[in-house]
């Protein structure tokens, strides 16, 4: 297997620039797209090493291509990250500080809920104890409106939640920066927002949705994989991947 | 880490990066005090740093263009010294070789001069258009098309058209510049101004007309990325006919085809 980075693995960094998460089926598919352009060759089963290759050539530049889970639907997918410590990474060119106060409050009260949501509500009156300039109501509706569109928020009824994209990206610094506070998955070990809560509480675990549908798949009778309580949620169902999703 | 920086750091990052006014007087000035290092210089400056001091302002100044070219905005070199060479700028030299062979070499971007005098660059795309669709729709395509549409105008009209032919053009594809459009929003501002700063289009005043007219033309950015060999391949497909048909563009697609290739 070669090592250098050829034309297909720049066509596909250069895709994965442009839209900043691609979901696995999405990037299987651009894999291959990319070896049949440049005619070179493609096994369906490594797409993580092609991947490896051009992680290999970022890591000077502080970037990487790093693979998540939807807590939604529970699909892989595959984020272009910034771990630079410079200024000029992607938010702080695109948002004013007072902007960014506003993002870090609405991940306060995020990772500070129970649901990993925040309502809108909520976060506009979070913007009474802003240190930065004020935001007006319409600034900050605008604003959430922007962070949606710039794939850091997802929004549904009112409610917002970190986006997997933002949840790719920033890993690292939400469990630094909230050591007390965030969850983590029992079942994949990664961090939780949208998760079940084991009842019991002495023990408390918290299970990602999807880690739950797959846990508990065609087990009528559910425990707590930790303490063996009974697991008293609705066991939601195993989404089938549809055709093209990109969130 | 990044994130930290980036939000609970930025208040200071980005006021100093924000705080110069830089209106354009102000440019002008930090370009004439930008002078290039000498050769000797640039030597003298590199065994001061270490290996690793080099790469990482490369990265940095790699991540600034990328940056920049996401929303396909020219970067200055007087501000690009500014803020990001900063106390680098004796290396200067070396560091925006290394940059470009960076570019080059992982994200096959080519860095392009556009403009000598204002020392202004940009990113131009390596690598071809795929002539299979990319099973991944990337947010600009759409935009892309009508900016493909208005630049083959232009080529067969011979270089510059006024701009109501564009407009009547663009209404024949039920895209009306006078009307909000889902997909482009505002479509004189798209045309008039977004690919304008981008550098694709030329838009400029016909002098002495009553009513003011306007006219469209090539920017260096379309000079530089767009091949006019596949502009007539795509008319010729759209109006069934020989690409060769249309001599004098078939003529300059390929005199011109051939000196811009060989830059690659
Ligand atoms: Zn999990
Ligand atoms: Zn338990």
């Amino acid at each position: 297997m070669s090592r250098q980075m050829g034309d297909s693995h720049r066509r596909f960094l250069q895709t994965m620039m442009a839209n900043g998460i691609i979901d696995e089926q999405g990037a299987k598919a651009l894999y291959q797209h990319c070896c049949e352009v440049h005619s070179t060759q493609c096994a369906a089963d490594r797409l993580d090493d092609f991947i490896e290759v051009i992680n290999s050539k970022l890591q000077p530049m502080f970037m990487q291509i790093r693979k998540g889970m939807s807590e939604v639907t529970g699909y892989q997918h595959y984020a272009l990250v910034n771990m630079a410590e410079t200024d000029i990474t992607r938010m702080s060119s695109d948002y004013a500080d007072n902007e960014l106060e506003l993002f870090r409050k609405t991940m306060d009260l995020i990772v500070g809920s129970e649901n990993g949501t925040a309502s809108s509500t909520d976060i506009l009156n979070s913007t009474d104890s802003m240190t930065t300039k004020k935001l007006k109501k319409s600034e900050t509706e605008h604003l959430l409106s922007r962070f949606v569109q710039d794939n850091w928020l997802s929004e549904k009824r009112g409610e917002y939640t970190l986006s997997t994209r933002c949840i790719i990206e920033m890993e690292q610094y939400i469990r630094k920066m909230y050591p007390d506070q965030v969850k983590v998955c029992y079942i994949c070990h990664n961090v939780a927002f949208q998760c079940q809560i084991c009842e019991k509480p002495t023990c408390g675990i918290k299970i990602h949705n999807p880690c739950v549908a797959r846990y508990f798949k065609g087990r009528p009778d559910p425990h707590c994989p930790a303490c063996e309580e009974f697991w008293p949620h609705e066991i939601p169902e195993i989404r089938r991947p549809r055709s093209q999703s990109r969130r | 880490m990044t994130q930290r920086n980036r939000l609970s750091h930025t208040q200071s990052a980005s006021q100093s990066r924000r705080q110069p006014s830089t209106s354009a007087a102000q440019e002008e000035d930090d370009d004439t005090i930008f002078t290039q290092p000498s050769s000797t210089q640039v030597q003298k400056g590199l065994e001061k740093l270490t290996a690793a001091e080099v790469e990482r302002k490369v990265a940095e100044v790699v991540q600034y263009f990328l940056v920049k070219d996401q929303k396909k905005v020219p970067v200055r070199r007087a501000e690009l010294v500014k803020n990001v060479v900063k106390e680098y700028r004796n290396v200067y030299p070396e560091i925006i070789k290394r940059t470009a062979r960076t570019l080059d070499q992982v994200f096959g971007l080519k860095l392009v001069e556009i403009d000598s005098k204002n020392h202004m660059y940009i990113l131009v795309n390596n690598l071809e258009p795929a002539d299979g669709a990319s099973p991944i729709n990337s947010p600009t395509s759409p935009k892309m098309g009508l900016l493909f549409v208005i630049l083959s105008v232009v080529f067969m009209k011979g270089g510059v058209v006024r701009e109501n032919l564009i407009w009547n053009t663009l209404k024949k594809l039920r895209v009306d510049p006078g009307e909000k459009h889902e997909e482009f929003g505002d479509v004189k501002r798209l045309v008039t101004d977004e690919f304008v700063r981008q550098r694709y289009l030329e838009y400029a005043r016909i002098p002495h007309t009553e009513p003011i007219e306007h006219e469209f033309r090539w920017g260096q950015r379309a000079d530089a990325e767009v091949s006019k060999a596949k502009i007539l391949e795509f008319l010729g497909q759209l109006f069934e006919q020989e690409p060769q048909s249309w001599s004098q563009q078939y003529k300059e697609a390929h005199s011109s085809q051939a000196s811009s290739s060989s830059q690659r």
